[in-house]
């Protein structure tokens, strides 16, 4: 076995893998949004409650997957509770930069103790074909933000 | 049975002597190759096959020692290629058992030969409310030309089913050409999701039984056995150069020559006119009518080396090798735990489509190319199919003439990593 599969296939992906969090639709949610990738075919909701402030209230997701795409939304939805949304567009953009291998300078407002969990999903870099598994639930959380609809990983990137 | 002084890793228990797999795959020099430190096992066959230097050598030649434009070149290396050219053109028509060279029309790929019989015998042959019967397991490439039809003529698709171990739904399909107004049957002659090879000559005898012509898709068909256009009484038959070992940028459309000479051109350009003026412009005979431009020249002759490569081995003898292949890979991979084979129809060829309990299929493909194992995975352009079969996406395995029992076993050890990881 090597190295670099181990990395990216962690216990704590394999367990969000197996076991997602926060898995099924809301209720009443003020923000949904589907994504799609198609070249794998993975294919899931976001759905989101936003407080009067403007933070996350609540964060599901629903949909088929590969391992990664599935951890990666699984583990989106419990970080970004109870975040405001620069914060939570903050966190993207350097889970972005960090899948990507790109050195980007963090936003001031990062959580780092979020992107530190994040941090399991990091061996998707040794993978270029796997990028869009970990960021398509990030893609289509911030779809929903901005009044929803479909996103697919083959307009962006 | 196996020679001791060659890669006994690859080379399996199940191997026949009389077929020196070994001495193909030194023809194709990327099968040395390795990949993440491992022996490059290259299972994605269905979707592209590698070249022999049989292949890459002739088109090298051609354009170290033979290259011009071919047609209307009174100097020497324009008669030249253009001679390479259509000699090309006569291997194409010798390989398919075709009449003779008027009735292939070279293409860029498949794809690109059915949307030209969609656009050129579509639009000139079929009226609005005719209906183009199709399987369910069509690639796109014989789904969506057919779509843009129906858009800007107005036709019907008729689509036949599938029983469950991926055999077309004969029963169906007979009584779909009952119908009013079926004007043409485009079907697939070896799927590329499940390698069911579909009764190619039934289909079209029951087509022209009620006077409907039949396209048959041979992308996957033409590289796993000896295909006779004449035999199986085609309309058309395409197929594409770059999964029969040959370069990529050439494909094939056969059209029986009435047929081909009913149509209108596809594309206006050179090479395909009779004579040009601002008023009115005649257009040549086919094959020509339908090649406007300089078509892929060097590719066509490459496409013509690869015929040879393969018809020097045989195709009856790489079909023999390869469903010996398949049934031992299919034994294999029935004893990996909680892995399943979508497509068991009677007759396949070399393509083994499976999901995996545990894993999603592109963790599968992730996990087994970091121990050199190329296969595919995805919806493979078929995607009616995977909504059919309830499937989001399958491994495929596609095993070509190179392939061996050994690397059908080092396939088997990934996943048995995948099992590992996941289970």
């Amino acid at each position: 076995m090597f190295d670099d599969l181990r990395d990216l296939y962690q216990e704590v992906i394999l367990d969000h893998g197996k076991h997602p969090r926060n898995f099924g639709p809301l209720a009443a949610p003020t923000h949904v949004a589907h994504g799609d990738n198609p070249m794998c075919g993975d294919s899931i909701n976001v759905y989101l409650v936003l407080d009067d402030e403007g933070r996350v209230k609540d964060a599901h997701f629903d949909g088929k997957g590969c391992a990664i795409s599935t951890a990666s939304a699984s583990m989106m939805t419990d970080i970004i509770k109870g975040k405001p949304l620069d914060e939570v567009q903050a966190l993207f953009t350097a889970f972005h930069a960090m899948c990507t291998g790109k050195e980007e300078e963090l936003p001031d407002n990062v959580d780092h103790d979020a992107l530190e969990r994040l941090q399991v999903l990091s061996g998707v870099k040794e993978f270029p074909m796997r990028v869009k598994c970990a960021t398509l639930a990030w893609h289509t959380m911030t779809a929903a933000l901005e009044g929803g609809g479909t996103v697919s990983t083959e307009e962006d990137e | 049975m196996n020679d001791a002084s060659l890669n006994q890793a690859l080379r399996g228990p199940g191997d026949n002597a009389a077929y020196d797999v070994m001495a193909i795959r030194r023809d194709f020099p990327i099968l040395q190759k390795e990949v993440h430190g491992r022996p490059l096992v290259y299972l994605d066959n269905g979707a592209s096959a590698q070249k022999p230097r049989a292949v890459t050598e002739r088109m090298t030649r051609v354009y170290e020692e033979g290259y011009a434009n071919i047609h209307r070149g009174v100097h020497y290396l324009s008669q030249k290629a253009t001679e390479d050219y259509e000699d090309a053109r006569q291997r194409v028509a010798e390989f398919l058992n075709a009449a003779g060279a008027e009735e292939i029309v070279f293409t860029r790929n498949a794809t690109e030969a059915i949307n030209l019989v969609a656009a050129s015998f579509g639009r000139s042959h079929l009226k609005q409310g005719d209906k183009v019967v199709l399987s369910v397991m069509e690639h796109h490439a014989n789904i969506v030309p057919w779509q843009l039809l129906r858009e800007s003529v107005g036709i019907e698709l008729r689509i036949v089913p599938i029983d469950e171990r991926g055999d077309l739904d004969m029963d169906a399909y007979a009584d779909i050409l009952k119908e009013e107004r079926i004007a043409l049957v485009a079907m697939t002659h070896a799927s590329n999701a499940l390698g069911t090879v579909t009764p190619a000559a039934e289909i079209v005898r029951l087509a022209h039984e009620r006077g409907v012509p039949v396209l048959l898709d041979g992308s996957q068909a033409a590289v796993h056995r000896a295909v006779d256009v004449r035999a199986l009484d085609a309309d058309f038959y395409v197929f594409t150069g770059h999964k029969l070992y040959g370069p990529t940028g050439i494909g094939v459309l056969y059209g029986k020559k009435e047929l081909l000479a009913s149509m209108p051109p596809y594309q206006g350009g050179g090479d395909m006119i009779g004579r040009v003026t601002f008023e009115k412009t005649t257009y040549r005979e086919p094959p020509f009518r339908f090649e406007a431009g300089t078509p892929p020249i060097v590719e066509a002759i490459g496409l013509a080396a690869a015929i040879d490569y393969v018809t020097g081995i045989g195709m009856e003898n790489i079909s023999a090798h390869e469903q010996a292949l398949l049934e031992y890979a299919t034994t294999r991979l029935e004893q990996v735990e909680g892995l399943h084979i979508h497509g068991r129809a009677r007759s396949k060829c070399a393509i083994l489509s499976f999901t995996m309990d545990n894993a999603h299929s592109h963790d599968v493909g992730t996990i087994v190319d970091r121990a050199g194992v190329a296969v595919r995975t995805g919806h493979h352009c078929a995607q009616p199919l995977m909504d059919t079969l309830g499937l989001v996406a399958t491994a495929r395995a596609s095993f070509g003439m190179y392939n061996t029992t050994g690397e059908a076993d080092a396939l088997i050890a990934a996943l048995e990593d995948v099992n590992r990881i996941f289970g």
